[in-house]
């Protein structure tokens, strides 16, 4: 776990790639995309079905760690609009059960736009609570307080002639964007420009790993 | 005489007919199936042709008669040339056909209409080629099936690949011949019934020629001190340019491209004459390969600095000198270098060995007793492995339906599976149709379905399309390409060396100083280098592991002392001094010394079993001493020993080095293991699980990696027996790890354990703990400040919860 402050409100980084706003006793996942994996085999392309079960399994850790009142999943929640077809029952058991206990938000995100209908929570396009506002993608005009997923950021760095890479938190004490908590996401290096450009040049990286640590920009490669 | 015509041609070259090419002529009339061993040159390959050309003179036909297998795809394309000009001088209206990857759409889609009489293929071409419904029709009147390079081929997945091949062929063509050619290898047997399918009923014989001459091999060890570690061979370059100096062409073998291009540069350096010296690897552009592979056909090279990448191909008669800087690692890969040179039977190959350190003068040695003893050695042929066979079963599905007991009994037929067990089968099987998971079926994304008459087939185009797409058992690594801003592509590197680079740091790469500057998407920048040392790169893939049997002969050459009097005088020097104070390690016994040094404890146990080996065995062996609490800090394996350094004395070295270390520590640390994941990345894309990097695709090879890894930790969760695990752990096993040659090692040393506590690092010890200074640099004060974050993932197992 790893403390940071966002707007002057402390926050904490989990290991798991969750983030915590301990005030609002709130967990924040981001781009779970469930029913990736089925997605595929929906291609042809069959990969193990058990990504939904993992990714559940790992929330189900948290939530029961932090005991939250509120959870909030920042969009891309599901991998495509289709996924109730192909859904199994023991998953949307899973899923309702963590509804009806929190009070849970789905945030819209592009892969989702709908939201995630008929399972529970509430469906927002974005969501604010001062100082601070949700929404899946960052948007370029309004920093303050934001926090954000949609970019799945990992980031790396260079250890001697090795190097190591992970999935990370971005922020700049302004914005934050959190890392894909879902199991088959892939990410982007964070010196990329589509990240990097929403961030002053003092921007942190929390890097997950065995435990979180940060790194400043100029420990990081690309 | 039908071969008349044959015996002309020969004639007017005033060329004599082999033995060899005789024999291959009279089995070829009989209809036997022929297994030909011969070295490098003495037209083998035209060997393998002869009966063909003979029967198709005699019964011309407009069908395929003679299907040609080579590993490489430019030594089809030479084989045709070789193959056309003695038609055409015979006059034979013989229609000779290359197909391989770079043959146009249109004229596949026409040799698949009307095939030519012979046709030169690839393993991964071939697999093509029988996948299409129509494919039986075209192999219908095949007479003879010609396998070049049998041994590099035989012991790999690609060799798993053409035994499956092999097996469908035959079952179209039940009278085929099939004529393996090979260079000399230590299991002929087992080679031959890797031909045969079925030795009762396809008996496979062996023809072997024997060369009259033995090479004439000679260790030459460079007037500059000899050096106590390194691998680079350099400090003989003065020597090694005055035997170039005094040949006609010498063809000068490394290990690594690393190294091929540090010797290179060091040629360059001393290269007062301006003599032609070119580079040849795999990691350059293939228009680079090509243009100084030409000039050496043209005669226009004094000296080529090649890696593996010139092992194999075409015979270059003008070389007369083969040079090998390093250590050789196994005897059969050292006799097929020394065979490039002088390409006739009858004049003896001419090398010289130039071992780059001082166990490699021991190295050195042993291989040069084996030359003389032509004591091979080489992989022994493998089980074939269950990603490939997923493979091919999509391949069969492709050319039609088919009955499930039927292609089990033609699979069975394939030497790398004639163990194949049932219930492996099935799970491939279930695998190919719907991924064959465990808990949850994709019942409704089939791939492959039973149908009414029980046969499976096909649900739609699209599997045919991905396994088109897929096919082949060669994964590439993620590589970038190195490109001149503004300027030219000089040829590919592998990502992992990319990452370690920033801007500014200099390499060397296609024999030049380069500077870089940065990486956009697949490509690397760079711009000419200024300064003297460069950051070489580092390819580690290159380094072979020391064969069991030089390691044999390296152990019997210390253990008596009585065979040191050809060594080198530094050499001789350095085990007396090791016989006075400590003792020398015997055949029998593992010797392993303890010594203190720098505050830390130095365990150095030489063990003789090769770099993969070690490198597991270090592995266990620090899990181990972290956990008896002896705070193992870091270790190094070579080829020919461990060292492990901790905070505190090692103990009770006998359990340290018990058997049981193979069970669940090995277990524990093969799951953790990125290896294994990289492993299984291979292995999925050769089962069709994930696509591979295609052409004019997006995704890129990271991709596949990273998502790879993500597959293979979720499958092991929850399907930790699933059938692309069991296959991971397989290779694995055999692969990198060594574990079976571990295991040999420690059920020899059993009890037999000598330990020598000693006041210092023992002479040779030294050479190990040199190893290490040099996987360590130090660098600036950031890289300081991350190497403590390094220790600190590195220590807590870089797990992710």
């Amino acid at each position: 776990m790893f403390e940071f402050y966002l707007c002057n409100t402390r926050l904490v980084a989990d290991i798991s790639g969750a983030l915590f706003w301990p005030e609002k006793q709130t967990v924040i996942f981001s781009d779970l995309h469930l029913e990736k994996g089925s997605w595929f085999a929906k291609q042809n392309v069959l990969l193990p079905p058990y990504d939904t079960l993992d990714t559940l399994n790992r929330v189900e850790k948290v939530v029961n760690y932090f005991k939250p009142s509120r959870v909030i999943s920042l969009g891309d929640s599901f991998h495509d609009d289709t996924w109730m077809e192909r859904i199994s029952k023991e998953q949307i058991a899973k899923i309702l059960n963590l509804t009806n206990n929190y009070e849970w938000f789905w945030i819209q995100g592009n892969h989702d736009p709908c939201g995630v209908p008929s399972l529970g929570g509430i469906n927002l396009s974005d969501y604010l609570d001062p100082p601070l506002t949700f929404r899946h993608e960052a948007k370029r005009e309004s920093a303050d307080g934001e926090v954000s997923g949609h970019f799945h950021p990992k980031a790396k760095i260079k250890l001697n002639r090795k190097s190591f890479s992970d999935r990370c938190f971005i922020s700049d004490e302004t914005r934050v964007i959190l890392p894909a908590f879902g199991s088959f996401t892939g990410g982007l290096n964070v010196m990329d420009k589509a990240i990097s450009s929403f961030f002053r040049d003092d921007f942190k990286v929390f890097l997950l790993g065995s435990k979180v640590r940060q790194f400043p920009k100029s420990a990081l490669i690309s | 005489m039908p071969k008349n015509f044959i015996e002309n041609w020969f004639k007017k070259k005033s060329w004599k007919l082999h033995d060899h090419q005789i024999k291959m002529i009279e089995s070829g009339a009989l209809g036997l199936s022929t297994l030909l061993i011969a070295p490098t040159g003495g037209g083998k390959t035209l060997a393998g042709f002869l009966p063909s050309i003979i029967e198709l003179n005699a019964n011309p036909t407009n069908s395929l008669h003679t299907v040609y297998i080579s590993p490489l795809k430019a030594l089809t394309v030479d084989v045709a040339r070789n193959l056309l000009e003695p038609l055409s001088e015979m006059n034979l209206k013989i229609t000779v056909e290359t197909r391989t990857g770079d043959t146009p759409q249109s004229k596949r889609q026409r040799q698949r209409k009307s095939p030519p009489n012979i046709l030169l293929t690839t393993p991964e071409s071939l697999a093509l080629l029988i996948s299409y419904p129509d494919s039986p029709n075209i192999f219908q009147e095949l007479k003879c099936i010609v396998i070049d390079e049998l041994h590099a081929l035989a012991p790999t997945k690609r060799g798993d690949l053409l035994s499956l091949a092999l097996a469908r062929l035959i079952t179209w063509a039940p009278n085929a011949r099939r004529v393996g050619l090979s260079a000399t290898i230590p299991y002929p047997a087992e080679m031959a019934e890797y031909l045969s399918c079925d030795q009762t009923i396809n008996p496979v014989q062996i023809i072997e020629a024997k060369t009259t001459k033995k090479p004439s091999v000679e260790i030459l060890i460079g007037n500059s001190r000899l050096p106590w570690s390194g691998h680079m061979g350099t400090y003989a370059v003065d020597e090694i340019y005055s035997a170039i100096l005094n040949h006609e062409t010498s063809l000068i073998f490394v290990n690594t491209r690393a190294q091929a291009e540090l010797v290179f540069q060091a040629l360059w350096k001393v290269n007062e004459k301006n003599l032609a010296v070119a580079l040849h690897h795999g990691s350059l552009s293939v228009e680079q390969r090509r243009i100084v592979e030409s000039a050496m056909v043209k005669g226009a090279l004094r000296a080529v600095v090649a890696t593996s990448s010139l092992d194999l191909g075409i015979d270059w008669a003008a070389v007369d000198l083969v040079i090998q800087i390093g250590a050789p690692k196994g005897v059969s890969r050292l006799l097929q270098r020394i065979g490039r040179s002088n390409h006739r039977l009858d004049e003896p190959s001419k090398a010289i060995l130039v071992p780059a350190n001082r166990f490699e003068v021991l190295e050195c040695e042993a291989a040069f007793q084996s030359v003389l003893d032509e004591n091979l050695d080489g992989d022994i042929l493998r089980q074939g492995g269950l990603d490939v066979l997923a493979q091919h079963i999509q391949g069969v599905a492709c050319s039609g339906p088919f009955d499930k007991q039927v292609l089990f009994n033609e699979i069975r037929k394939a030497s790398a599976y004639k163990d194949l067990s049932l219930e492996d089968f099935n799970s491939v099987i279930s695998f190919v149709c719907d991924g064959g998971y465990a808990l949850k079926t994709y019942d409704r994304y089939r791939r492959i379905k039973l149908d009414d008459n029980d046969l499976y087939r096909i649900v739609d185009s699209s599997t045919e399309r991905r396994y088109r797409m897929n096919v082949g058992t060669i994964v590439e690594s993620t590589t970038l390409k190195v490109k001149m801003r503004r300027g030219r592509f000089l040829g590919e590197v592998e990502e992992y060396f990319a990452q370690g680079l920033v801007p500014g740091d200099t390499f060397m790469f296609a024999g030049r100083l380069l500077t870089f500057e940065g990486i956009r998407e697949t490509t690397i920048d760079v711009s000419p280098g200024r300064g003297e040392t460069p950051k070489v790169p580092s390819y580690i893939g290159g380094r072979l592991p020391l064969s069991s049997n030089l390691a044999e002969g390296v152990r019997a050459l210390l253990q008596n002392p009585s065979s040191w009097r050809n060594l080198a005088a530094p050499v001789k020097e350095w085990l007396e001094r090791q016989e006075q104070l400590s003792t020398l390690p015997k055949s029998d016994e593992l010797l392993v010394e303890i010594f203190q040094r720098r505050k830390l404890f130095y365990m150095v146990a030489y063990s003789f079993e090769g770099r993969n080996a070690h490198q597991t065995l270090g592995m266990l062996l620090t899990r181990r001493m972290e956990r008896s609490g002896t705070q193992p800090l870091g270790f190094v394996a070579t080829d020919y020993a461990i060292a492990i350094w901790s905070l505190k004395q090692p103990s009770n070295i006998e359990d340290l080095f018990d058997e049981d270390m193979l069970g669940d520590d090995l277990e524990n640390w093969m799951a953790e293991s990125t290896v294994l994941k990289r492993t299984f990345r291979d292995v999925a894309v050769i089962a069709g699980l994930i696509d591979r990097r295609l052409p004019g695709h997006k995704k890129t090879g990271k991709q596949v990696t990273f998502s790879s890894d993500l597959i293979y930790d979720v499958l092991r969760k929850y399907d930790p027996n699933h059938i692309l695990l069991r296959a991971t752990r397989a290779d694995a096993a055999r692969g990198f790890t060594d574990i079976h040659r571990l295991g040999a090692l420690l059920k020899r040393i059993k009890t037999n354990i000598n330990v020598k506590y000693l006041t210092k690092v023992s002479p040779l010890a030294v050479p190990i703990l040199l190893e290490i200074g040099r996987e360590n640099v130090k660098g600036s004060a950031i890289e300081a400040l991350l190497d403590d974050a390094e220790e600190a993932l590195i220590s807590e197992g870089m797990a992710i919860q």
